[in-house]
C-alpha cells in the first residue's frame, strides 16, 4: 500500500497506531496512584517524542543509509529554530512560514556545512561537522547575539512587528497556532481515575511525523536508498567503477539536515523560544545515542530511541530525594536508607547516569539498539510456534 | 486551554459550579475569579495545592539551587504548621496561619534548570501540565528567569522569580504574572558607586569581565554608568561564556591594558574562577598607574565567598541579604534554617524562602489562588519583616525596592560562614529608579482557562 511492500505497510500503521494513541499509552497509572509519577502522558513531552522522533529519523537517513556519521545535526535544528522564531516575529504566529523557513534554512546551511565536510569521510567527517557545529554554536552564543539573544536565548516581545498577525492579544503576546488552531490547546478526558490529554499541537506534530516516516521508508526503499547503502558497504569499491558518490551522499545529508531543521521548526512552533544550547555538541552527541539506541539503520529504531532518551530526561530527572524515601517507606528504617543512597544517585540530575547505564548494557547486548531487543523476544514466541508446529503434525497422524 | 469533565461527577461539579455563578451574580458584581477555585488554570481541587520549585541543580549556579531547594523546603514547613514558623511571625501581614495557603496543605514538586533556558522550560511546562502546580518559582539565572516567566505568563501561571539580578526581568522582558523580590544590576551600581569612589578615588580605569547573557549585560551597564558619571574611565569590556570554567586567558591580559580595577560581572562558579584566576595572576598585589590594583564584584553571595575562599578578602560587591542582620525577620530566618540544616542561609535562599511566603500570603489575602486575584494582592503591596526592613511591591514593574546591602570580603573571618562584612545598607530610595526608563511592557494577567 502506498507504494510500500506488506511489511513496511505493517511498521508505517503501527507507527500511525503508537502515535495516533499515545495519550492513553502514555498514561497508564491514575493519576491520583503513586505511579502517576511515570507517566508520560503530558502535552509537552508527546510533543518532545515526536519531535525528536522526526531529528532522529532524519539523522538515521544520513548515518543509517551512508554510514556517514555526523556530530553536528543538532546545528541544523538549532539554526531551525532560530529561523521559525524569527518568522514569528516579523511575519505573525501561524505556524506554517514558521516551519517552511526552518526546513529551507537548515536545508541552505547543510548544503553549505555538507558540501565542504563531505570531502572526507570516516572520523574526519565526524570531527568536520562537529567544528562546525561548535562554531555555530559560538556564533549563535555570543558573536550574533542581535539576530539569536545569545545565551539568554531569543524571545517574542509585544514590540515585534508581526506584519501578518496582531501584536497582541489581550495585552499578551499571541501564541502560536495554525490558522487560528491553537498549538497549546488541550482537551482533557477524564475517565475514572485516569486523565489524557489531547493537545492540538501534539497531533499535529505526529502528522507531520507519520509524513516523514512515509518518507524515510521510501527513501529506504528506493535505488536511491540503495545507491546510499552501497556507499556504506564499500565506497572504494563504487567509486572504482566510475561512480561519483558525493552527489549521493550530499544530497542524503541536505536530506538529513531538513528533517533536523522542520524538528526545530516544530520545537519553537510548540513553544516560542530558541536557546544557543540547543545546538551544543551534546545536543548533538544526543541525536547519535538516540539512534545508536534505538538500532541505527532501522526504520522505527531511531523513534524508539528518541522516546527513550526524553522519557529518562524528563521522568527520572524529576524523581527526587523525598519521592524515593516514600517508595521504600514500608521497609525497616536502615534498609530504607541503604535503598535511597544506592538509587540516589541514578535519578534526579543524576538521571545521565541511568542513561549511559542504560545506554552501554543495550550496546553490549543488544548491539542492534531496541529493535533487536524486540526482534528477539518476538523470535523466542515464534520459535516456540514452530517448535509446536511439528509436534502437532506428530501427533496428527497417530489419530 | 480548554478543559472538560466528561465523567457524571464531573458534570455535576461543573453545573454546581455555575449555578452558583448565577446565584451568585445578583448580590455583587463578582469578578471572574471570585469563586476562589475555578476559572483559572490547575485550580486546586483536593485538599492539597501544588508549587514548581524549578532551581539549577547541575551547571555554574548548582550550589546556590541547592541552597533555595532548601529554603523552599522550608518555607513549605512553615506553610503547613511545621518548626518554627520562621518568619511568618515577624512577617508584617498576618494573613498566613501555618494551615497551608487557603486551608489547603502546601505539596511542591521539584525540577532541574540546569541553567539553560531551554531545560528550565521544559522542566516548568512538565509542573504546569503534569503535576498541576499552581505558581513556578526559582532561578539563580537571568537567562532562565525571563525565560521561564515568559512561559508562565503564556500559560496563565504566577511566576515568583527567586535569584535574578538582571535589569531586564522586571525591565525589558517584565511580565504582568511575574514579581521579583530579589534587587537588580541599577540597584547594585546606584550602591556600590559612592563606596568604590571613596575607597578607591574617582581616578580610575576599569577592566570589566562580563557573563555573557542578559544579567551580565545589565549588570555591567549598571556598574559602567555609575562609576562613569564620578570620574571613573573603562578600559575594556569582555564578554566570557556562562559555561567557562577557565578564565585565564581573559584574565591575562588585564595587566597589560592599563586598568587599575577589575570588575567581575560574573556569579556563582564563574565568579569563583575568576576571581582565582586574578588572584593566582598577582593581580591584587599588582601596582597600575600608580596606585593599588584593585578587584569589584557587584553581585556577591556567602556562596561565592566560600567557594573562593581567602581571595575575597577586602573585595568590594553588593547583595540582597546577608545572615549576620540583626533585624527580627532575618534573625528568625537564620534561625529555623540553622536549625534544620546546620548553617546559615544564603541569600538566594533568603528570597526563595520570602518569596513563596509572600505568594501564600498574597493568596490568603486575595482569597484564590486566580493569578489575576494574586497580581492585585502583591501590586503596590507594602510589607516589614522578611529581613530587608519596609519594602514595597512596586506595582507598575512587579519589583520590590528595599534597602541594598554594600559588603566586602572580610579580612579575619571568625567563622567558615562570617565571610561578608556589611559596609554599607544603602536606603531604598537611594536605589529607586522610574519603572519606564528600561522599557518593556507588563501585559494584563492571564489566569490561563
Amino acid at each position: 500500500m502506498f507504494g510500500l511492500n506488506a511489511k513496511n505497510t505493517r511498521l508505517l500503521f503501527l507507527v500511525i497506531f503508537l502515535v495516533a494513541f499515545a495519550p492513553f499509552l502514555m498514561n497508564p497509572f491514575p493519576t491520583d496512584s503513586a505511579m502517576a509519577q511515570f507517566n508520560a502522558g503530558y502535552p509537552d513531552l508527546m510533543q518532545r517524542f515526536v519531535i525528536f522522533g522526526i531529528f532522529a529519523i532524519g539523522f538515521n537517513i544520513l548515518f543509517g543509509l551512508t554510514g556517514y556519521l555526523s556530530f553536528g545535526h543538532a546545528a541544523f535544528l538549532g539554526v531551525g529554530s532560530y529561523a521559525g522564531v524569527w518568522m514569528f516575529k516579523l511575519l505573525g504566529m501561524n505556524i506554517i512560514p514558521a516551519i517552511a523557513a526552518s526546513v529551507v534554512v537548515a536545508g541552505l546551511l547543510s548544503v553549505v556545512i555538507g558540501f565542504v565536510c563531505l570531502r572526507r569521510s570516516g572520523i574526519y567527517f565526524s570531527i568536520l561537522t562537529l567544528a562546525f557545529a561548535q562554531m555555530m554554536f559560538s556564533l549563535a552564543a555570543s558573536v550574533l547575539t542581535p539576530i539569536t539573544g545569545g545565551e539568554t536565548g531569543l524571545t517574542l516581545s509585544l514590540n515585534d512587528p508581526r506584519i501578518f498577525g496582531a501584536g497582541a492579544v489581550d495585552g499578551n503576546i499571541p501564541v502560536p497556532g495554525f490558522f487560528g488552531l491553537e498549538m497549546r490547546s488541550t482537551y482533557e478526558m477524564v475517565m475514572g481515575g485516569w486523565s489524557f490529554s489531547f493537545n492540538t499541537g501534539y497531533y499535529f506534530c505526529a502528522i507531520i511525523m507519520v509524513l516523514a516516516f512515509y518518507a524515510s521508508i521510501r527513501i529506504f526503499q528506493s535505488p536511491f536508498g540503495l545507491m546510499l547503502r552501497a556507499i556504506k558497504t564499500n565506497q572504494t569499491r563504487l567509486n572504482y567503477t566510475g561512480l561519483n558518490s558525493r552527489p549521493y551522499t550530499l544530497a542524503a545529508f541536505v536530506i538529513s539536515g531538513m528533517y533536523a531543521g522542520l524538528a526545530g521548526g516544530l520545537m519553537v512552533a510548540m513553544d516560542p523560544l530558541a536557546g544557543a544550547e540547543r545546538m551544543f555538541w551534546t545536543a548533538s552527541g544526543e541525536v547519535v545515542i538516540m539512534t545508536i539506541l534505538g538500532g541505527a539503520g532501522t526504520m522505527i529504531g531511531p523513534v524508539l530511541g528518541a522516546g527513550a532518551i526524553k522519557y529518562m530526561e524528563n521522568i527520572v530527572s524529576k524523581i527526587n530525594k523525598g519521592i524515593l524515601e516514600q517508595w521504600f517507606s514500608f521497609m525497616p528504617d536502615g534498609m530504607s536508607d541503604i535503598f535511597v543512597t544506592l538509587i540516589y544517585p541514578f535519578i534526579g540530575k543524576g538521571w545521565h547516569l541511568t542513561l549511559g547505564v542504560v545506554f552501554m548494557l543495550v550496546i553490549i547486548f543488544l548491539p542492534g539498539g531496541l529493535v533487536e531487543g524486540g526482534q528477539r523476544i518476538k523470535s523466542i514466541f515464534s520459535r516456540k510456534k514452530t517448535e509446536d508446529t511439528p509436534a502437532d503434525g506428530a501427533k496428527t497422524p497417530a489419530e | 486551554m480548554s478543559k472538560s469533565n466528561f465523567t457524571r461527577r464531573g458534570l455535576l461539579k461543573t453545573s454546581a459550579v455555575a449555578g452558583g455563578a448565577a446565584l451568585a451574580a445578583p448580590r455583587f458584581f463578582s469578578p471572574s475569579w471570585a469563586d476562589g477555585h475555578a476559572g483559572y488554570l490547575n485550580a486546586p481541587q483536593g485538599d492539597t495545592v501544588t508549587l514548581g520549585f524549578n532551581v539549577p541543580q547541575s551547571g555554574p549556579y548548582a550550589d546556590e539551587g541547592a541552597d533555595e531547594l532548601r529554603a523552599y523546603e522550608l518555607a513549605v514547613e512553615h506553610l503547613n504548621g511545621g518548626g518554627d514558623g520562621g518568619m511568618m511571625n515577624t512577617f508584617s501581614s498576618k494573613a498566613l496561619t501555618g494551615n497551608g495557603i487557603l486551608g489547603k496543605k502546601v505539596e511542591y514538586v521539584t525540577g532541574d534548570t540546569q541553567t539553560k533556558p531551554d531545560a528550565a522550560r521544559a522542566s516548568a511546562k512538565s509542573m504546569i501540565e503534569k503535576d498541576g502546580a499552581i505558581m513556578i518559582t526559582g532561578g539563580s539565572s537571568s537567562g532562565v528567569a525571563v525565560a521561564v516567566q515568559a512561559l508562565c505568563q503564556e500559560a496563565g501561571i504566577i511566576f515568583m522569580a527567586g535569584l535574578t539580578h538582571s535589569n531586564d526581568t522586571t525591565g525589558k522582558d517584565k511580565k504582568a504574572n511575574g514579581f521579583r523580590h530579589f534587587f537588580n544590576s541599577y540597584m547594585s551600581g546606584a550602591a556600590l558607586a559612592p563606596i568604590l569612589g571613596n575607597a578607591y578615588g574617582t581616578n580610575r580605569k576599569a577592566y570589566h569581565l562580563t557573563a555573557d547573557y542578559n544579567w551580565g549585560y545589565t549588570t555591567e551597564e549598571a556598574v559602567r554608568t555609575s562609576t562613569e558619571a564620578m570620574g571613573w574611565e573603562t578600559v575594556a569590556a569582555v564578554k566570557t561564556p556562562l559555561a567557562q570554567t577557565d578564565f585565564k586567558d581573559y584574565v591575562a591580559p588585564v595587566l597589560q591594558s592599563g586598568a587599575d580595577v577589575l570588575v567581575l560581572n560574573h556569579y556563582g562558579g564563574n565568579m569563583v574562577n575568576s576571581l582565582t584566576s586574578a588572584v593566582q595572576f598577582g593581580l591584587r598585589e599588582a601596582q597600575a598607574n600608580g596606585q593599588d590594583f584593585q578587584i569589584v564584584v557587584p553581585l556577591y553571595s556567602r556562596l561565592m565567598a566560600k567557594g573562593a575562599g581567602e581571595n575575597v578578602k577586602g573585595i568590594f560587591g553588593s547583595t540582597n541579604w546577608h545572615w549576620s542582620l540583626t533585624d527580627e525577620g532575618s534573625k528568625a530566618f537564620v534561625k529555623s534554617f540553622g536549625e534544620k540544616y546546620g548553617f546559615p542561609p544564603s541569600q538566594a535562599a533568603h528570597t526563595c524562602y520570602v518569596q513563596t511566603l509572600l505568594y501564600a500570603d498574597a493568596a490568603e489575602r486575595a482569597g484564590t489562588f486566580n493569578p489575576c486575584g494574586i497580581g492585585e494582592a502583591l501590586e503596590g503591596f507594602e510589607f516589614d519583616g522578611m529581613g530587608n526592613g519596609p519594602t514595597l511591591y512596586r506595582a507598575e514593574d512587579h519589583q520590590c525596592f528595599k534597602d541594598v546591602l554594600v559588603v566586602k570580603g572580610k579580612e579575619n573571618p571568625s567563622s567558615e560562614f562570617d565571610l561578608l562584612e556589611i559596609v554599607e545598607v544603602t536606603p531604598a530610595a537611594q536605589v529607586t529608579y522610574d519603572a519606564s526608563i528600561f522599557g518593556g511592557e507588563l501585559g494584563t494577567c492571564n489566569p490561563g482557562a
